[in-house]
């Protein structure tokens, strides 16, 4: 029994060291982008960012980049990216999780393959259908007058319309874990639908929502593609705004490294604020408990 | 208060009969049991009553009201689940304030009667708990606590003790008896165990197989079962049942089994005489065989020999296992009896309380 206990004690300090390596390895190019944003520009061009790492107190250190990229407009982007992401965050979990306590909770025909078809939408990949849907909006806005490319709007109904079949999977999954019981017991109290799953399945149902809010959150927050082509120049977010601080022949590249850590702050956070629920919520649906 | 009716009830799921023609009425007022074992279809009669399932033929009614087609929230009943199926981010106080919030009672009304139902079930310390704070048995107490503040017409209660250990079962048994008194409501209860009916029914409908047994007071239902089922199932040791043939020797009639032979008193040969020759199913309660050393006075005993298998002490009482002629069966004699393992005896069989099944119908013959 001892030499049991022995052994796994080993194998504790065996991951220890083997989580340690991972963690340097995938945040090694970070600290380069931390260590590049924060040299004057004579050193970053002519030598490795480790060298300040090594030598820290010899080095000179400057916060211009964070100035330079500031000064380019990256306040009001992350304004921008702010107004773009929450709605597109909360949005398409609250449709979701309606959709989730019907796919759950009530009978109604063709449920298994409305479900099914939903499920499949997730092969789909966002690229293929970004020229579809721009023509939709351009249509819509010559015909019924109704501004859509080039604003906030535009970019909540894509990410939601996009994150739509993965949020009602996650959190059907969720609520299926749900005891029966209880919805009936609800039921029998007196409750409706509607109120069952406002005071009971929504509050239950919390760490699945955090999780998924996180994964959207973080997602919105770092796209370019669909801020791009849907919301463009006039309001431009973040990681448009980091494209083009990087100039045509590439010389921003430390205003780059800066802004990005900027754009950092907010996700990170959002990530320390709910990290129990997102270690918890990668679970969510998957396994019961 | 009301009285609930089941009007030739069927449930199907896909291919397979739950419940099958249920057809009986409670009064008003009256604490009936249904039991069975399980997978017998009785939770899904409560089910169908509480509006849980939807009833596949027939009616359900409550009072003068056909419910078919009313959602559980307007049937007027109150529902103690299993697993109690407790609102797990809420308060013992708004657990049970739920449903009166969701009927838009006022709020120190709310306040009187959960004050109330706390009072009865002695739980006003728990009221700002939360359910994973509270054990088992005061998760039961809430959870009968939230159906008694609706004051429903109707209590439904689906095997509610069997998540409690032996001790806080007997306990609890006791205590929603007294509430019954006290509230003076319609109870339908669900068990699978007999001395749960046994212990709290004013009457039990005994249900196998979907299909109702038989539906009458405890002693009844002790005393004359209607069939084999509910010979069996009422009573513990569950009675001994025997192969047998009636013979008629000499003006007597006699049960033959093979292994022993025992005379009918005379009393009882005008009932069974019209059955001479033919097979029966032979029934005895462990409790109507004994120590012919310890028989009751004024009993038609007849003395069997048997070997005795393996003897349990009971404190208050003694178990014998018993074999005649490779024929096993259970008595339940007096604690003096000074018996010993593989000994050759005689036990008594109290030949007043023996019961006469058919074989293929396993209806009682009486």
């Amino acid at each position: 029994m001892n030499k049991f206990l022995h052994i796994i004690r080993n194998l504790r300090l065996g991951s220890t060291i083997g989580m340690l390596i991972l963690v340097i390895i995938w945040s090694t190019p970070t600290m380069g982008l931390l260590i590049t944003s924060l040299r004057p520009s004579s050193l970053a061009e002519t030598s490795p960012w480790w060298e300040a790492l090594f030598n820290p107190l010899s080095t000179i250190w400057t916060i211009d980049a964070y100035q330079n990229s500031l000064s380019s407009g990256m306040l009001d982007s992350l304004i921008n990216t702010i107004a773009v992401t929450v709605p597109a965050t909360i949005l398409p979990l609250m449709i979701a999780a309606n959709a989730a306590y019907a796919f759950t909770f009530l009978n109604f025909k063709g449920k298994e393959i409305f479900f099914a078809i939903l499920v499949a939408l997730m092969v789909i990949p966002l690229q293929s259908s970004l020229i579809p849907v721009l023509r939709g909006m351009v249509w819509i806005q010559k015909n019924l007058h109704i501004p859509l490319t080039g604003t906030y709007a535009s970019a909540w109904v894509v990410h939601s319309a996009f994150a739509m079949p993965l949020a009602i999977y996650i959190l059907r999954n969720y609520m299926m874990t749900l005891p029966r019981e209880l919805i009936e017991a609800a039921k029998v109290d007196g409750a409706s639908n509607y109120q069952i799953f406002w005071q009971l399945v929504l509050p239950m149902s919390v760490p699945a929502l955090a999780s998924f809010a996180i994964f959207q959150f973080l997602w919105v927050w770092n796209d370019y593609l669909i801020a791009f082509i849907f919301v463009g120049e006039q309001k431009a977010v973040m990681t448009y705004r980091l494209l083009r601080l990087l100039g045509q022949y590439g010389q921003g590249w430390r205003d780059v490294a800066a802004g990005s850590f900027i754009s950092l702050i907010v996700p990170l956070i959002v990530f320390f604020s709910l990290q129990r629920y997102f270690v918890r919520g990668l679970l969510a649906g998957s396994v019961k408990g | 208060m009301a009285s609930v009716t089941y009007d030739h009830v069927v449930k199907e799921f896909g291919n397979v009969r739950a419940v099958n023609d249920l057809n009986f009425h409670i009064q008003d007022k009256e604490f009936l049991v249904f039991v069975g074992p399980s997978g017998c279809g009785k939770t899904t009669a409560l089910r169908l009553l509480a509006g849980l399932e939807e009833i596949s033929s027939g009616r359900i009614l409550i009072g003068d009201r056909v419910v078919n087609d009313i959602p559980p929230k307007d049937r007027d009943i109150a529902m103690v689940f299993q697993s109690y199926a407790l609102y797990p981010h809420l308060t013992v106080y708004d657990n049970m304030a739920f449903s009166l919030k969701l009927r838009g009672t006022p709020k120190d009304e709310i306040k009187r009667r959960v004050g109330e139902a706390a009072d009865i079930l002695g739980i006003h310390e728990l009221l700002e708990r939360k359910p994973r704070q509270l054990s088992g048995g005061q998760r039961q107490r809430v959870a009968v606590g939230r159906a008694i503040v609706r004051n429903p017409k109707v209590f439904l209660f689906d095997e509610p003790l069997s998540n409690l250990d032996a001790k806080l079962r007997v306990q609890t048994r006791a205590e929603i008896s007294k509430l019954h008194q006290r509230l003076q409501t319609t109870f339908i209860y669900v068990t699978h165990d007999q001395v749960e009916a046994m212990t709290m029914a004013s009457r039990i409908a005994v249900i196998n197989k979907g299909m109702l047994q038989q539906l009458d007071t405890p002693q009844v239902l002790y005393d004359t079962p209607a069939n084999m089922f509910v010979a069996g199932f009422i009573g513990s040791p569950a009675m001994n049942f025997f192969q047998a043939t009636l013979k008629q020797d000499g003006g007597n009639l006699f049960v033959d089994t093979g292994a022993f032979s025992v005379k009918v008193p005379e009393n009882r040969v005008a009932v069974y005489q019209k059955l001479t020759g033919k097979k029966v199913v032979f029934g005895i309660r462990p409790e109507d065989i004994h120590n012919p050393q310890f028989l009751p006075p004024a009993i038609h005993a007849e003395n069997v020999p048997c070997k005795v298998d393996v003897i349990e002490m009971m404190g208050n009482e003694t178990y014998l296992y018993l074999v005649a002629n490779s024929q096993n069966f259970v008595a339940r004699v007096d604690p003096r009896t000074s018996f010993k393992v593989a000994e050759q005896v005689q036990v008594a069989f109290n030949m007043d309380k023996f019961h006469i099944f058919d074989p293929e119908t396993e209806a009682a013959i009486r």
